[in-house]
This record gives structure tokens, C-alpha cells and sequence, in this order.
């Protein structure tokens, strides 16, 4: 289906008067201009008016890595489904079969095994669509998985975070999964081999705080939000407004935080390099 | 031992103690029914102190665990150890009360132990942050493990914090790889290390100073990914709803014994730690040294290797 079959049908029946149809032009949620859905897309869903980075999910960021665009997306791991039988205002199996339903994958990380100029890499990809992104047993099962692919490989395995934090309705099973995280880290690092960190937005609480911070080269996109505290917290706390900039990736550029900030459209090149570059020794010997 | 703070749910039973107090007063003539009236009263507020302990709700578990007469990493680290040498500093930034360390004996037993200091008076409090530990808190635990390991003595922490600290210069200063950082080097340790939640572990903050082989936790301490009134505010849109996220997210020693997040749970003194911290004091000093001792046997890498397998095994189908 060619992109404009794909547009006219999904422009329903009868058009809602008061909006465009939703496909055929993307409002950018940063500048709020309108640009045309498919000028977005291949813009890499990064607005051409203000460079404003869109939130994605695996399987975009898959075709814009990968070697010819040829990847092997890794089965999700099983984990226990709702271990504590949570319940707030909803129950936690129900939020998950909604989120299930909205078709962004099993649960928020997806790896995927392919070549990136030429280097073999499993890459992760958290989608904050699904919960927030949010970090429970599955995250953490995925990661784990991730990494052990990477070893069995002998590759670098790298990380896209993306996530509001420690999935809540998990309990400490969720909190759990730093410590987790961080072990399969620790066997990645006895085998030789690289952990690369790329951090979108946004990457916020626990996950920062464990394995969004441990990347042998830390790199992030533009103006993405990446902090372990909520803004609203820390205004509570401090009672005074935040500075400007607080908490982007520029922000944590320049507090040595990270390595360098990269456009979309450069990712894949930097990361080629990077994984370059880390993997010399390794395919000499 | 004198009480000068209730909890909500002790009302009861302050009741029953200061009608004792108040007969108390009246009786120093030494009269024979009120000497009798004062020792049925006490051990009825005895019975019922006992019974109101032995089942707390999470939420008062909760109440309990931050309690302010709870003892605190001084009073844990004057009743365990013979020898207590305080170390300071993360070489690079300064020195954050909120996490306390140093050398310390028990008996012949050498180890460093790490433990989040909340403060008990208006002045230490603000000196210790509330136990809320910024990112040089958490590099000098780092440096500390790090002295730990190269000269052979085994780490014991002691977790009390209601989590780390939330700020714009901790924020600057890296507090989430700080704390990254902090659990790596647990988890990386080539001694043994023993972690005690002794009171609130409150998520990553804790977490950065209980990767431990061997977790310890106290009867009615709590440890959660949230606290209960920071998840009742998102998921329930109301922080008067904590006593329900508490229940939810399944905060006590009790839950995480059954999840095996946690491995010992330490016991209390009836009506909790605050009742008689000497006591407390010398059980967990007793669970930390039995720890330590079946622990000894292991080599650096068996180490490890048993703290990477037991998260691992966390969880698991
Ligand atoms: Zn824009």
C-alpha cells in the first residue's frame, strides 16, 4: 500500500468538520505548526519547523538504524503478568489489555538484532506508548534478554530509553528491576563488550537512575527531557521556579552527563562510529 | 521508657497510659487499690499494644517505620559496634551528611558499614537532609565500597531514607547516575555485603545501598518503589489515598519475604523499635553478625556470583 492509498483509507466516511483528518497532517506538539503527515514522516517524525524530536516506537526506530533495513525483532520474554493483582482506580491487567490494544507491542521494550554499518548490534527500544514506558518484570525480562543476545552475538547491545519511570502497579518488583538491569549490565561489561546508551525523551526516575546512566558512551536526542526527579517534585521541594532548560539533554551535556547530544538524522551514523570504534579491538583479535 | 509521640492508630492506648500516668500521680501516698488499678491498666495497655502490633496495616507500618523516636544510623551504630571510625568525602564534590559511613568492629570483625542518617532533632535534621542523599552521598558510598573491597572488609548498610533527595543541584550533579553507579559497585563487590532496611527504604535511594547478597529487614519497616502517598497522587489522584497504595503495592517485610526481594525479616520489640531501641539495636546487631558469618566462607566470585543470581531469580515464572 503506497503511502497515499494508505492515507485515503483511513480518512473516515464522513469527515469531521471541525479538524483535519488526523493522517494527512501531522500538528507538531512543540511548535504547534502543521506539516504534512508524510513530510513528517520522512523527516524521521521530527518537525521541520522547530527540529522538535517526536516520540516513537520500535519498530521507526528499527528502520532508521539498521543496515538496509533489515532487522530480527527478538521474541518478547514470558514474565508473571501482574504478580500483586494490582488495583487502583482501574485494575492493572485492564490498563495493560488497553495498551495491548493499542497495537504498540506486547509490553514497552522491543530488541532487535541487525547490523548497523556493517557491525552487528541488539538494540532495545523502549516506546513510552506503552504505559508510559514504563519499567516492570517485562522491561526488565526484556532487557536482561537484550543483553544475553548481545553476549551470544558477541556484540554491543545498545539501549533507547524512554520512560516515565518504575511501573508503579508492579510494586517493588518494578523497583527490582534496577538492580536487574544493572547485574545483566555487569555480564555485558565480563564479556568485553559495549553498552551504549541513547536517551529520548523522555527518560525520567528509575530507569535513569539504573540503566539509562550505566552506557559506556552516553548519547541523547535533542531537547529530550532526562532527570531522576519530577520537575514537580523538585518545585515542591525547593519552592522556586526551575532554571531554563532544566533537566534537557543539553542541560546534562553541559553537567558532564552525557557524551554528546545527536540529531535523529545522525544517530545512526554516530552510533556506527561509536560501535566502530569500541569494536576494533575485538574483531583484530 | 517514656513516650512522647502516639501514632494515630496508638490512640487507644495512650489513653490507657495516661490514665496510669495520671494515677501515678495520685498514688505516691502508696495506696494499695490504686497500686492494683495502675498494674491492670498497664497490662491491659500491654495486651492491647501487642495485639495493635500484631497487625499493622501497611499504612501504619508505614507510620511506624518513620517514626522520629525509631533509632537512626548513630543509634544503630553505638549499640552494634565495639568501634565505630567515621569516613567522610567523595573526593570530588563534598561531603553529604545524609549518608553516613565509616570502619567499624564487632568483636574481632572488621567491615565498613553505610547507612542513611535522617537526624532526630530539628538542628541534625536539616544537618542530614532528612536522610535524603545527594549525588556525593552516593560517591561516597561508592568510595567507600571501593575501600571496602580492596583491603578484604565486608560492607553492611543500613537503609533509612525516604528516598533521594529531590533537587535542581542534585538533579545538576547526577544524582540518577549516582545512584546508577552506587548499585553497580554493590552488585560488583568482591566481599560480602549485608543490607538491613532498618526503616523507610524508599525506592532508587535505597535501592543504590541494598543490592546486597543478603537483605535484611525489620518487622515493621517498609520499602516500596514509591512512596505510598506519591503513588496514591498519580494512580488515585489524591494523596489521602496512600493507605490504599500502601495495601497495593505490598510494602511490607512480610510481603517482601514472600516476593524474595528481601531475605530475614529482623523482629521488633512489641509496640516497635521506638519502644525499646536497645533491643532492636541488639537483634539486628545478632542477624548481621550470623549473616556475616555464613557468608565468610564464600569467595569473591562466588560472591558475585550469588548476588547477580538472586536478583536475577527476583521475579521469576
Ligand atoms: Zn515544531
Amino acid at each position: 500500500m503506497n503511502w497515499f492509498s494508505r492515507v485515503r483509507n483511513s480518512i473516515p466516511f464522513i469527515a469531521r468538520q471541525d479538524s483535519t483528518p488526523d493522517n494527512l497532517w501531522h500538528k507538531c506538539k512543540a511548535c504547534g505548526e502543521m506539516v504534512f503527515a508524510k513530510e513528517f514522516e520522512d523527516n524521521l517524525s521530527v518537525c521541520p519547523k522547530c527540529n522538535h524530536h517526536d516520540r516513537i516506537g520500535a519498530a521507526s526506530r528499527f528502520g532508521m538504524l539498521f543496515d538496509d533495513q533489515i532487522w530480527e525483532e527478538l521474541s518478547s520474554p514470558t514474565v508473571r503478568e501482574d504478580p500483586l493483582k494490582f488495583k487502583d482506580s482501574k485494575k492493572y491487567v485492564d490498563r495493560l489489555k488497553a495498551a495491548r490494544a493499542a497495537n504498540v507491542g506486547n509490553d514497552a521494550l522491543t530488541n532487535a538484532l541487525g547490523r548497523i554499518h556493517g557491525n552487528k548490534a541488539v538494540v532495545g527500544v523502549q516506546d513510552f506508548a506503552f504505559m508510559g514506558g514504563s519499567m516492570g518484570m517485562a522491561v526488565g525480562a526484556a532487557f536482561i534478554l537484550g543483553t544475553e543476545r548481545a553476549i551470544a552475538e558477541k556484540c554491543p547491545y545498545v539501549i533507547f530509553t524512554a520512560a516515565g519511570g518504575a511501573r508503579m502497579q508492579e510494586g517493588i518488583l518494578s523497583l527490582m528491576q534496577m538492580p536487574r538491569s544493572t547485574v545483566a549490565i555487569s555480564r555485558l561489561h565480563a564479556a568485553g563488550l559495549p553498552y551504549i546508551v541513547v536517551l529520548t525523551d523522555p527518560t525520567t526516575g528509575g530507569v535513569t537512575a539504573s540503566y539509562a546512566m550505566l552506557g559506556d558512551v552516553q548519547m541523547a536526542e535533542p531537547n529530550a527531557l532526562i532527570g531522576f526527579a519530577g520537575q514537580r517534585v523538585i518545585e515542591q521541594t525547593i519552592r522556586e521556579k526551575l532554571p531554563e532548560g532544566f533537566q534537557r539533554s543539553e542541560y546534562l551535556l553541559e553537567h558532564g552527563m552525557l557524551d554528546m547530544v545527536v540529531e535523529r538524522k545522525d544517530l545512526r551514523d554516530r552510533l556506527g562510529s561509536v560501535i566502530d570504534y569500541l569494536m576494533a579491538a575485538k574483531a583484530a583479535a | 521508657m517514656t513516650m512522647t509521640s502516639y501514632l494515630e492508630f496508638e490512640k487507644p492506648i495512650a489513653a490507657l497510659d495516661a490514665r496510669i500516668a495520671e494515677l501515678r500521680e495520685t498514688a505516691d501516698t502508696g495506696e494499695i487499690d490504686i497500686e492494683s488499678e495502675i498494674e491492670r491498666l498497664a497490662a491491659k495497655s500491654r495486651k492491647l499494644l501487642a495485639s495493635t502490633y500484631a497487625g499493622l496495616t501497611p499504612w501504619q507500618k508505614t507510620q511506624v517505620a518513620r517514626h522520629p523516636a525509631r533509632p537512626h544510623f548513630k543509634h544503630y551504630v553505638a549499640g552494634m559496634f565495639d568501634d565505630f571510625l567515621p569516613l567522610a568525602g567523595d573526593r570530588a564534590f563534598g561531603d553529604d551528611k545524609a549518608i553516613m559511613g565509616g570502619f567499624a568492629r564487632m568483636g574481632e570483625q572488621r567491615m565498613v558499614v553505610i547507612g542513611h542518617e535522617k537526624g532526630d532533632t530539628t538542628e541534625s535534621r536539616i544537618r542530614h537532609n532528612f536522610g535524603m542523599g545527594k549525588p556525593e552521598g552516593y560517591r561516597k558510598a561508592i568510595r567507600l565500597m571501593d575501600l571496602a573491597d580492596r583491603f578484604g572488609l565486608p560492607v553492611v548498610t543500613l537503609v533509612d531514607t525516604s528516598g533521594a533527595f529531590p533537587g535542581v543541584q542534585a538533579e545538576e550533579r547526577g544524582q540518577a547516575e549516582a545512584i546508577a553507579r552506587s548499585t553497580e559497585r554493590c552488585l560488583t563487590l568482591g566481599v560480602p555485603m549485608v543490607s538491613a532496611i532498618v526503616g523507610e527504604g524508599g525506592s532508587g535511594g535505597a535501592v543504590a545501598l541494598a543490592s546486597a547478597e543478603r537483605v535484611l529487614m525489620f518487622e515493621h519497616a517498609v520499602y516500596s518503589v514509591i512512596s505510598p502517598e506519591g503513588c496514591a497522587s498519580i494512580l488515585w489522584r489524591t494523596a489521602d489515598r496512600a493507605a490504599d497504595a500502601a495495601e497495593a503495592m505490598q510494602v511490607t517485610a512480610a510481603d517482601l519475604k514472600r516476593l524474595n526481594v528481601i531475605d530475614r525479616i529482623v523482629k521488633e520489640p512489641v509496640g516497635g523499635a521506638h519502644r525499646d531501641s536497645a533491643l532492636a539495636i541488639q537483634e539486628l546487631a545478632k542477624a548481621v553478625r550470623e549473616e556475616l558469618e555464613t557468608l565468610k566462607v564464600l569467595s569473591p566470585a562466588e560472591l558475585r556470583a550469588a548476588r547477580e543470581a538472586r536478583f536475577l531469580a527476583i521475579g521469576a515464572l
